[in-house]
């Protein structure tokens, strides 16, 4: 009989509108490594916030039994105190402060004075950094460190809290290889020390290697629970498990007609613009006049940095490549030229990059095309109202009317501000980050219409989404994007989400 | 453009044109919460102006003062021009004070030292503005030092200055054409029997263009099936402001005539005002303050304007730093000392948001004027000069705090 130290019971968990989390089941051996697979939005996040109590006992559904205990976290606090430590994706370190304040933070050690006790501070911040590997003075200040290092400084961190159940979310997604070697054969130590690990990770190879056993979690539900051990299981098997479903009737259809090639980019790398890794690495891609083409990848592959370093540089730094509109080589180095080379970008996050949300309907749509509405430097104003009524038409904004503050209209609407934005610079190639990200099913529809009547005009569209569901209902081809470099090129009647995310995990070594 | 056909929209049916005349709603209350922060500020300066108006027993109301208020505050309208809109874009300026002073130094040492005309002097002070302008934008947008810190070595680093050009001594009298900048009258020109026609001719064509103005915006808001008030309710609006500044006319008709610095100033706000609401220039402003990022993937050359803003704000400190010295008749090494906390406070009183992305040129001359009004009043009533800082500090705190219990409560309906 083996045993259990968490297990967690038909977790459910809901959002307004949203079930993110809809009977999750999950068993942890102690002193094992388990990983927890599944796609973007799969409920891996959120089912780790339920655990580590960053959603408070009472706003989930279901049981969790840790030690045989039910627990009922009602915050972070009570559940590092019960030894359960998670490390997020994006690291908690404060980088002005040292090694041995950050390990210490929070849990500060004190002397009788009630001062803190600096020489013990360090003294066990060193044996703390011994034991995980990391040959760095307790003084020196985290900021100076690189990722790989602040990752095991984050360990040292939850080893000096007592950690009996590590958590650890995408903890090589950020590392170059040596990094995650070292972090991978630290995880594997922890083990032999009794340390239970949780690790997510989208790189399968790794966790091949690395887990005893693996859950597959798909749209908030578990899969199943596959024993690593079983000669049977390899990364094939896991894909299958994350990605087996039916593709609904949900994408409206197309007559595509790809024309001649319209953009093109050559040799396209990027540098991350503080670390020194390359995020985009010669990528080569092209797409057609009447042709919709896809991006997929996992987080962190490069797709957002991709296209938007091309749109003006708006990312990274040492960019080098060429770009060229129907064959031309064409300078797109600052938004400027890449808008008058008619290229659109509509961002990722709409409310952080693509909206003025204190501001109207009718200035945020103009925002982008005030060079045609206006002459001698004032805007026409009955040219803007009027452009914007018709988009306001044209895409079903529902809104009372053009003047209405785009901070309160809902997620779709918003969106459909964004795509009117750029549909009034009257772009050739229309480059579309997570179109449909946080927008309910009527108004994905409502896009997915839009794309497909703006390349009927003949005009190009390139999608990125974490959704391959949408890759394969709207694209005519796909790209696959893995840590920076393109892995492969389908098109979609050939594609499956099988065939995508194994190019999707590729990793380097494997390609060369 | 390419864009899918309109299926069953709403907005397909196209609302009826509704007249000018029968739209609109009578309803106040609804009127006012749905505009108090918009129209708020200017209840308020309307209110400030009476409430004086009975504590002074008339005094505050008088041709004299009324005059007098203009020519003392103009400067610091001037510069709440330049901040407004600094603020707008998300920034600030520390620096305007010993901007004012080291302008008005270099003018004071043109003139009165090397007997210059009046306008060499005029000419020398403008530069100089437009050259610490472009310090600042420089230091601002092309190094990307916050605004607060680069202003604040301005205000340092021209202060000093200031000494330097004057030897640390004050210099004066200037000759009497440059006093006229500050201090001059237009009278008499189309005749009057104790008051001025001229003066009230100009005020009477500039009622009328409010009114005519009002009235394209009210069918423009109609058009756009906005909430105006009804038709009633808009021309008592109008009749109103027509009183207030046709009787603000009579009075100074009835002293000195038409300030050539409120002709200055009346031109400034209405160049000003079409700028920021109906120029490219002022959009991207309103775009940067309100979401960088967003403005930058839209094409706007965030660095360019961001320049472009201080090197106005040089200019206007410039021409304020011109019309204080005509008006003290020299130049001192303290002066201007406190006016950017006077323009800073013009500002936000006047609705200006301290995250940028909102503010408007009106509402900082309103909020100027209500410093204004509050000073001049307080000065008449003999109240203590540490009693009238306490009252203008805690009134600029309140200011704010409605302006965010304002936006918290739109926020959460």
């Amino acid at each position: 009989m083996v045993e259990h130290i968490l297990e967690m019971q038909s977790i459910t968990k809901s959002f307004p509108g949203v079930k993110a989390l809809s009977g999750v089941s999950l068993a942890v051996e102690r002193a094992e490594v388990h990983a927890i697979c599944g796609e973007n939005g799969a409920g891996k996040s959120t089912l780790m916030k339920v655990l580590s109590g960053v959603y408070p006992a009472g706003s989930y559904g279901g049981e969790i039994l840790f030690k045989g205990q039910t627990c009922s976290f009602s915050g972070i606090r009570d559940s590092e105190h019960a030894g359960i430590v998670i490390i997020h994706q994006e690291l908690a370190l404060v980088p002005h402060l040292s090694i041995a304040e950050n390990i210490f933070l929070g849990n500060e050690r004190r002397g009788k004075s009630g001062l803190i006790d600096w020489h013990r501070t360090n003294a066990e911040a060193g044996v703390l950094l011994d034991s995980v590997g990391l040959r760095e003075e307790p003084t020196t200040p985290v900021g100076q460190l690189g990722v790989g290092k602040q990752q095991l400084v984050e360990i040292a961190k939850a080893l000096s809290k007592e950690v009996q159940l590590l958590i650890l979310d995408e903890p090589t997604a950020a590392l170059n290889d040596n990094d995650s070697a070292h972090l991978l054969g630290l995880v594997r130590d922890l083990r032999t020390r009794g340390i239970t690990s949780i690790i997510i990770s989208h790189k399968l190879n790794e966790i091949e290697a690395i887990a005893d056993h693996t859950t597959v979690i798909r749209d908030g539900k578990t899969v199943e629970t596959l024993d690593m051990a079983d000669p049977d299981v390899n990364v094939d098997r896991i894909i299958r498990g994350m990605v087996g479903r039916d593709l609904e009737a949900f994408y409206p259809s197309r007559d595509s007609k790809p024309g001649e090639v319209v953009l093109r980019v050559e040799d396209w790398t990027v540098k991350h613009p503080s670390q020194d890794r390359q995020v985009v690495d010669q990528a080569t891609f092209e797409v057609r006049a009447g042709e919709v083409i896809g991006i997929a990848g996992l987080m962190g592959a490069g797709r957002t940095e991709l296209m938007m370093s091309i749109f003006g540089r708006s990312y990274g730094r040492y960019i080098s490549g060429r770009v060229f509109m129907h064959g031309k080589e064409t300078r797109t180095r600052t938004v400027a030229e890449a808008i008058e080379a008619r290229i659109a970008y509509a961002t990722e996050d709409r409310k952080a990059f693509g909206l003025n949300l204190i501001d109207d309907i009718a200035r945020n749509i103009s925002g982008a095309a005030l060079g045609k509405l206006s002459s001698w430097g004032f805007v026409n104003h009955h040219e803007e109202a009027a452009a914007a009524e018709f988009a306001m038409k044209s895409m079903n904004i529902k809104a009372p009317n053009v003047k209405s503050i785009v901070g309160k209209l809902s997620g779709g609407n918003q969106q459909k501000v964004v795509l009117s934005k750029w549909l009034l610079t009257d772009p050739e190639v229309l480059i579309l980050d997570e179109p449909t990200r946080g927008i309910d099913v009527g108004a994905k529809f409502e896009i997915y219409t839009l794309i497909n009547s703006f390349v009927d005009a003949g005009k190009a569209v390139v999608v990125i989404s974490s959704d391959l569901l949408e890759l394969l209902g709207t694209c005519d081809r796909i790209y696959a994007l893995s840590t920076g470099r393109i892995t492969g090129e389908l098109p979609a009647a050939d594609a499956s989400e099988e065939r995508l995310m194994t190019l999707m995990t590729k990793d380097k070594e494997l390609i060369a | 453009m390419t864009m899918t056909a309109p299926k069953g929209s709403q907005m397909g049916k196209a609302s009826p044109p509704a007249s000018v005349v029968t739209a609109g709603t009578s309803e106040i209350r609804e009127l006012l919460t749905r505009n108090m922060r918009t129209s708020g500020i200017y209840v308020a300066l309307v209110a400030l102006v009476a409430l004086f108006g009975v504590l002074t027993g008339g005094a505050s109301l008088g041709p004299g003062n009324i005059t007098n208020i203009v020519l003392q505050y103009s400067y610091i309208l001037i510069l709440a021009i330049g901040m407004v809109i600094v603020i707008i874009a998300g920034h600030i300026d520390l620096s305007v004070g010993s901007v004012v002073a080291l302008t008005g130094a270099v003018s004071a040492v043109v003139v009165i030292q090397y007997g210059q005309p009046w306008w060499v002097g005029v000419i020398a002070a403008l530069l100089t503005g437009l050259l610490i302008g472009a310090w600042h934008g420089y230091w601002v947008a092309y190094v990307g030092i916050p605004a607060f810190i680069v202003t604040l070595a301005g205000m340092l680093l021209f202060r000093g200055l200031t000494l330097v050009v004057l030897d640390n001594v004050s210099l004066s009298p200037f000759p009497a054409e440059y006093g006229q900048i500050a201090s001059g009258f237009l009278n008499g020109l189309l005749g009057g029997a104790g008051y001025d026609v001229f003066t009230l001719v100009i005020f009477a064509i500039a009622v009328a263009g409010y009114a005519f103005s009002q009235y394209r915006t009210r069918k423009a808001l109609i058009s756009y099936n906005q909430l105006v008030p009804s038709f009633p309710l808009f021309i008592a609006k109008i009749v109103v402001v027509a009183i207030a500044v046709m009787t603000f006319a009579w009075q100074l008709a009835t002293a000195r005539g038409m300030p050539i610095v409120l002709i200055m100033l009346a031109i400034l706000i209405l160049a000003y005002s079409v700028v920021m609401q109906r120029s490219v220039f002022g959009r991207q402003v309103y775009a940067i303050g309100g979401n960088v990022v967003a403005a930058a993937l839209s094409g706007v050359k965030v660095r360019t304007v961001n320049f472009w803003i201080f090197v106005n704000m040089g200019l206007l400190s410039a021409l304020a730093g011109i019309v204080f010295s005509s008006r003290s008749n020299g130049a001192q090494p303290g002066a201007g000392n406190m006016f950017e906390l006077d323009a800073i406070a013009a500002a936000f009183i006047g609705g200006a948001a301290v995250t940028g992305g909102v503010g408007k040129v009106a509402g900082a001359m309103a909020g100027g004027l209500i410093m204004a009004v509050m000073s001049n009043g307080m000065q008449l009533m003999g109240i203590d000069q540490s009693v009238q800082s306490v009252i203008k500090g805690l009134v600029l705190l309140l200011a704010v705090a409605f302006d965010i219990y304002n936006k918290r409560r739109a926020g959460s309906r």
